[in-house]
């Protein structure tokens, strides 16, 4: 056979003429195998959907964010007065609409430098939401001058564009809040002026949006609520994490009892720079003459003047609210958020100042146990500024437990009474989460494939909207902006902060009375 | 150029199996409506990934790489199992291969966001089946076994009348 002349490359048919039977036969040879090929990949897509239909009739969360699909005229314009224009404030007026020329020059070279880096075209595309700002206010006047840069940038062009009217520069805050071109403010400052100046701006009948914490003070704190009410302002607190499309996932979870009896939730927060522990650069050319000191120390207790205390105000209890109010208030809302947690029973705190020994006053390490006895849970946090092992978000159940960062999982627990039968059968797998959304994938799959979780860790500041990328602090005012104009109440309103504020200075208070604090439900009052 | 029995079998094996391979990868990303080479493109590393991330950031040409992904892949597939066309579906596996291999290549000091399942240096999986597509075109079996028979041997009687 060997020596067949059908197995010769050259010329495999004996000779002209016609096809015969052995053509056919070598000719279509492999042609049955195709018929195995399809009746091997019947049986995996069976076999897949049979495994996915099990996992999905247990989990399906619909949940999406309101605020991206309401529609609110836009045609009347919104005159916005900003306070504080450092790192934060700026970051919000890009999430008005509204960078200077030199940080949008910034952006294009580092577009042209690295194609992946969007913020340039992000930033173009974000959505104009029709707002002027009329009023800056910083007691550093170089923060002042990029402020009033940044808002004289209608046009979002770089150096040498047109520029718009530029916003007046108010020295001290109550003038610019007293304006008559001002419809709303925009507060950005240390924590110890948040609340003096929403009582202010709220008094005088302008909408606010105030960074957090809410408030310094526990007495402030009723206030701030008493004057947004009476005078029936928009207020939005600034924790934009209401925005983030996997958490009305994970609320959706909670609320359709995906995860069964939850008896513990555990929030972190783990960072190890200096930046992270709030040591940041101090501006060289910053001086007693270009910063209001006398305005900047406020309501706090007199200092002599000094550049650390004020580009590092986080560290000193003077100015700040610490860990508590500074970090685990984004965690605290966010699971607010899912859990309508609403103020604890009672707190306990530990922690101590254990890494950075600058002379700051604020712990670098803590520890708060929330106990809400009602609901049978316990909100724990634990923080480290000198360690970046990330401990993540997790809600435990019975059942499962969902972690969250901007994407979201949710594993069977293998004890789980729900679940047992489905994981003994092999249907479902503890150690392959029953639901997993990653933001940014059109689809949301219960079955993840690596690639896709792989890329679900890298958008953590974005939430998106039909695979576009949206800056969640963009959002957050717009929806406050929305609540201006077309009426209704924003996603972490007057209400929402109040709870906010009383939990993380409940948490203080039990750091630094070292003992254990109640709310008294009934008098609204720390214990 | 003559094959023994042995080396016929071995060779049909060897592009049945690569034409397999090509076929289940193409049809997977079919059935998936949502599978697009955008995060592959994106996770290019190397001296050409400046040119794989271009393709990946212009949606009209993303279009045209999805598209010609999952048809060249099916049809390479189907090519290298019926043995029809052979030639034209080797080249066409050579080229594709040639630009996973090109997008992620395994050199020293490059590191991938995508899991891989195994370690590689220089040599990986596709530069392997790419040599041995180089093989099967030296010694083409296509029309001994494979449509390719029928096909050119049709061609070949158009000629004659």
């Amino acid at each position: 056979m060997s020596e067949d002349q059908s197995n010769n490359i050259d010329n495999p048919r004996p000779g002209p003429g016609g096809i015969n039977r052995r053509d056919l036969l070598k000719g279509l040879m492999t042609v049955p195998l195709l018929g195995v090929f399809s009746y091997g990949w019947y049986r995996k897509q069976k076999n897949d959907q049979f495994y996915k239909n099990a996992i999905t009739e247990e989990v399906k969360l619909d949940g999406v964010n309101p605020v991206l699909y309401r529609k609110v005229p836009k045609d009347k314009l919104i005159r916005i007065g900003i306070i504080g224009t450092g790192g934060r404030g700026l970051s919000l007026l890009k999430g008005a609409g509204f960078l200077s020329p030199n940080t949008l020059v910034k952006y294009i070279n580092a577009a042209n430098k690295n194609n992946q880096d969007k913020r340039y075209v992000e930033f173009m595309e974000q959505e104009d939401l029709n707002l002027r700002i009329t009023g800056v206010c910083d007691v550093f006047d170089i923060n002042a001058q990029k402020g009033i840069s940044a808002g004289a940038n209608i046009y979002r062009e770089g150096l040498n564009g047109k520029m718009g009217e530029a916003p007046k520069r108010y020295k001290n805050y109550r003038d610019l809040i007293a304006a008559s071109d001002v419809d709303a403010v925009i507060i950005a400052t240390p924590d110890h002026w948040h609340g003096p100046m929403i009582i202010e701006a709220a008094r005088a009948g302008k909408h606010v949006y105030v960074e957090k914490p809410m408030t310094w003070t526990i007495p402030e704190t009723y206030e701030v609520v008493k004057a947004v009410k009476d005078n029936n302002i928009v207020f939005q607190l600034g924790h934009q994490n209401r925005q983030t499309e996997s958490y009305f996932k994970a609320r959706e979870a909670v609320k359709n009892n995906v995860l069964g009896k939850i008896s513990l939730i555990e929030v972190t927060t783990n960072r190890n720079s200096p930046e992270g522990a709030w040591v940041y650069k101090i501006h060289e050319e910053a001086n007693s003459q270009n910063i209001d000191w006398e305005q900047f120390i406020g309501p706090a207790p007199w200092n002599g003047f000094s550049l650390e205390r004020f580009f590092r105000w986080r560290c000193w209890w003077d100015y700040s609210t610490g860990l508590s109010g500074d970090l685990f208030t984004h965690d605290y809302d966010a699971m607010n958020q899912i859990l309508e947690l609403g103020i604890p029973h009672s707190a306990v705190a530990s922690g101590g100042i254990y890494f950075y020994k600058d002379g700051r006053t604020v712990p670098d390490v803590l520890q708060m146990a929330f106990e809400y006895p009602e609901r049978e849970f316990t909100l724990l946090y634990s923080a480290s500024l000198a360690s970046s092992k990330n401990r993540g978000r997790t809600i435990m159940g019975h059942d499962a437990w969902l972690d969250l960062e901007n994407n979201l999982k949710i594993y069977a627990d293998p004890e789980s009474t729900r679940f047992k039968e489905k994981i003994e059968k092999g249907l479902i797998s503890p150690e392959i989460p029953i639901y997993s959304y990653k933001p940014g994938f059109k689809h949301v799959d219960a079955v993840t494939s690596p690639t896709e979780e792989y890329y679900a860790s890298r958008g953590l500041l974005y939430t998106y909207l039909d695979g576009k990328r949206l800056d969640p602090t963009h959002l957050h005012i717009k929806d406050w902006l929305n609540c201006i104009r077309g009426g209704g109440q924003p996603s972490c309103n007057i209400d929402q902060g109040f709870q906010e504020a009383m939990t993380a200075h409940m948490g203080t208070v039990a750091y630094k009375e070292n003992r254990r604090v109640y709310w008294d439900n009934e008098k609204q009052i720390i214990v | 150029m003559k094959y023994t029995n042995t080396q016929l079998v071995w060779l049909v094996a060897l592009r049945v199996f690569i034409g397999w391979h090509f076929l289940y990868e193409g049809v997977v990303k079919l059935a998936n409506p949502n599978w697009s080479s955008v995060g592959y493109l994106m996770d290019s590393q190397g001296f050409m990934s400046s040119f794989f991330y271009s393709l990946a950031t212009n949606p009209t040409a993303l279009g045209v790489v999805d598209f010609l992904n999952v048809w060249g892949l099916i049809a390479v597939g189907l090519g290298l199992i019926l043995g029809a066309f052979t030639q034209l579906s080797t080249i066409s596996g050579i080229i594709l291969l040639t630009l996973y291999y090109l997008s992620h290549p395994p050199f020293v000091g490059l590191k991938y966001l995508l899991p891989m399942e195994g370690s590689y240096l220089l040599v990986n999986k596709n530069l392997i089946e790419l040599a041995a597509l180089a093989v099967l075109w030296l010694f083409p079996t296509g029309k001994i076994i494979g449509l390719d028979r029928l096909i050119f041997s049709l061609k070949i009687k158009n000629r004659k009348f």
